[in-house]
């Protein structure tokens, strides 16, 4: 009874959460004078009604899940990376990298390998912000919000240079982006007419993964432990500083894995503003799924719903697409205050008390 | 030397939203909060900054005051969104570091949306113009560099001075001190720890709205969305650098805007030199000052980043 009733408190909590952002979201709606409901039946009904929709929300899905993952890992070991933007555009460098060192590898090698590079790019772009915060007590919110930015002018130093398609240099329209990379890389599209690719089995493939690592090994035991309680955790011989250097590595990884897997299987060439945001909706992804892959799954697909929503809203409703970082803003903030309202074991017990007292109260009436 | 006087001329207005940034942010962080959202309420600040005059006018020149009036608004504003980071981080005691992100997204995100709906495209505006002090401005060398700059820019630096006096000197900031560096000792001597974080919160909110204002108002004379480009986390992060002292944030944000116009300088020179490695030059300086001035974080408020609740055995 005790766990059913746990289970459905803490939904109970996280809906009225959403509610309360959808309350806050409807201020700034009303500001523009927008149509609050109508808003929001488009953002949440408007992508489910066709097949189109439907898969692009499934689409979008596949780098929310594998960010969020590795956002997760770190979050779970005591460290935030807020740098999955950066992460990604080094990955789809590293990827792109290798697309156009070897194009003509079958893609049975070359898809692994490629992916395998944006995994390491990204892991690299992990290890600096894990290292200065593991060593040398840099804050890591800060080195990886810089470190976007940094990754960010690189991104458009290698697009517009050493990467530059060379059709864009003789016709001169100079749009920074590289060529379409060989047709080896290509992800296989899944449904006819639609952009979803196979990359969707991998992002659940992940999940899986780092449901086993974090649960099931003892790695994953001790940087919970390291993030769950530091000192206890140094107390019982876990060396700390290496498994947040670990957790940063894995987690950049995953972020530049996520970037590999979007140009494999949706833009088959580096663009700017392939990572669009995905960085930071995968913090409100990971922590909406409750740190939890089994949460994370149907928390990316809400959150694709949203993101497609939000483009729909612009057309159909006059609302800018921004709005969706509003909403995932403050999902973010109502999130994290009604952690109190969820640890609080009083609280808890008193809901709980009455709950029990209402159903019995209904039985009694049902027999009589 | 005219080369080094335009050069230093030009860097010491870029300092001015950092630096006022910065002293909200040590407000924050005096008090033991650790506000990440500081650029969100800048690009509300600038936002609003530069709406009110610009619906007033349509783009046309307005009277000034209208301009001062952005200011205000963009002021009042900020300290809303100061009071309520406050009620999710004291009052609900959630983590700091996430809520200042998701403050973040709220702030960037709200400003952009507005933007679209009320202005549309990229619109410039007639803004703040410089003010040069009468005499004093017509000294050589000197006038040019400390006497012929925008309002705000006297106002910046001003601000240090008080902000040194408001912290050390009154029993504000002395109550600020104790609520980020021993909240359990102040609250014992009567003093109402939430309440003094919360008033913090909003003075530090006020001052990053300023600060976003003066961006579009002074400094760039539109609004993009672009255009706090990461200065609200650079102020965090000078913050550290200054051992959350006024006039140590002012050494820091002078250096910053200093290493743009030399970034700028070097550009109109016409050296060939990759446009973004010099783009990138602040932020990797941001990573390299806190690897330096790490040991200043055992200086800092002891209490920083920790929820005061009064019920909890320590």
């Amino acid at each position: 009874m005790t766990k059913r009733f746990n289970t459905g408190y803490k939904i109970t909590v996280i809906i009225l959460s959403i509610l309360v952002a959808m309350l806050i979201g409807a201020v700034i709606l009303i500001a523009i004078g927008a149509d609050v409901l109508k808003t929001y039946l488009v953002i949440l009904t408007e992508p489910l009604k066709n097949k189109i929709g439907i898969t692009e929300v499934l689409l979008r899905m596949i780098p929310l899940t594998i960010v969020a993952l590795g956002i997760t890992v770190a979050y779970r070991s005591g460290i935030i990376n807020i740098g999955a933007e950066g992460q990604m555009a080094i990955g789809i460098l590293a990827t792109t990298a290798i697309a156009l060192l070897f194009p003509n590898l079958p893609s049975y090698v070359l898809i692994p390998f490629a992916i395998l590079a944006g995994a390491l790019g990204g892991a690299f772009w992990g290890f600096i912000p894990g290292f200065l915060k593991a060593k040398l007590e840099v804050s890591e919110l800060l080195s990886t919000v810089m470190l976007n930015y940094i990754a960010a002018q690189l991104y458009t130093f290698f697009l517009r240079g050493p990467m530059l398609d060379p059709a864009e240099l003789t016709m001169g329209s100079g749009t920074p982006q590289s060529m379409r990379l060989t047709r080896n890389l290509d992800l296989t599209r899944l449904i006819p007419g639609t952009r979803l690719h196979s990359g969707i089995f991998i992002a659940i493939a992940l999940a899986l993964l780092i449901y086993l690592l974090l649960w099931k090994t003892s790695y994953g035991f001790k940087m919970r432990a390291a993030g769950a309680q530091e000192r206890a955790a140094r107390y019982g011989g876990i060396n700390v500083p290496k498994y947040l250097i670990i957790a940063m590595v894995i987690s950049g990884a995953f972020a530049g894995m996520a970037g590999a897997i979007e140009i494999a299987g949706v833009h088959r060439r580096a663009i700017e503003g392939v990572t669009s945001g995905y960085g930071f909706s995968g913090i409100v992804v990971a922590l909406f799924g409750g740190l939890h892959p089994a949460g994370i799954l149907p928390a990316a697909f809400f959150f694709g719903l949203l993101l497609y929503g939000a483009d729909m809203t612009q057309r159909l409703v006059g609302v800018p697409a921004n709005m969706v970082q509003v909403l995932q803003g403050v999902i973010i903030l109502v999130i994290v205050s009604s952690k109190m309202i969820l640890a609080n074991p009083y609280l808890q017990q008193r809901v709980e008390t009455k709950w029990l007292a209402l159903t019995k109260q209904s039985r009694k009436e049902v027999q009589a | 030397m005219t080369f080094i006087l335009n050069f230093l001329s030009l860097g010491i207005p870029f300092s001015v939203a950092l630096l006022i940034a910065s002293l909200g942010e040590m407000f924050n962080q005096r008090a033991g909060i650790f506000n990440l959202g500081c650029e969100g309420i800048m690009a509300m600040g600038a936002f609003l900054g530069m709406l009110i005059p610009y619906s007033i006018g349509r783009g046309a020149d307005v009277p000034g005051i209208y301009n001062y009036l952005g200011l205000l608004v963009a002021t009042g504003v900020g300290a809303l969104l100061g009071l309520f980071f406050a009620m999710v981080v004291v009052t609900f005691r959630a983590p700091q570091g996430i809520a200042g992100i998701g403050l973040q997204m709220f702030g960037v995100g709200t400003a952009g949306t507005l933007f679209r709906h009320f202005v549309g495209g990229t619109q410039s505006i007639p803004g703040i113009n410089r003010a040069p002090i009468p005499f004093l401005a017509d000294i050589p060398v000197l006038g040019p560099l400390f006497f012929n700059h925008n309002p705000l820019v006297y106002v910046a630096f001003f601000l240090v001075p008080i902000a040194w006096y408001v912290l050390f000197k009154t029993p504000w900031g002395l109550r600020v001190r104790a609520v980020g560096t021993h909240p359990r000792a102040a609250d014992s001597i009567g003093i109402q720890v939430n309440k003094v974080r919360f008033q913090a919160l909003a003075l530090g909110g006020a001052l990053a709205g300023l600060a976003g204002a003066y961006l579009s108002l002074c400094q760039a004379k539109m609004f993009s969305d672009e255009i706090i480009a990461g200065r609200g986390f650079i102020a965090v992060a000078l913050v550290y650098f200054g051992h959350w002292n006024p006039v140590k944030i002012m050494g820091g944000a002078l250096l910053f805007s200093l290493a743009q116009a030399l970034q700028l300088a070097i550009q109109g020179l016409g050296i060939d030199f990759p446009y973004e490695f010099l783009v990138m030059l602040p932020y990797v300086l941001v990573i390299l000052v806190l690897t330096l001035s790490r040991k200043a974080q055992h200086m800092g408020p002891t209490a920083l980043g920790k929820p005061f609740n009064r019920e909890m055995r320590t």
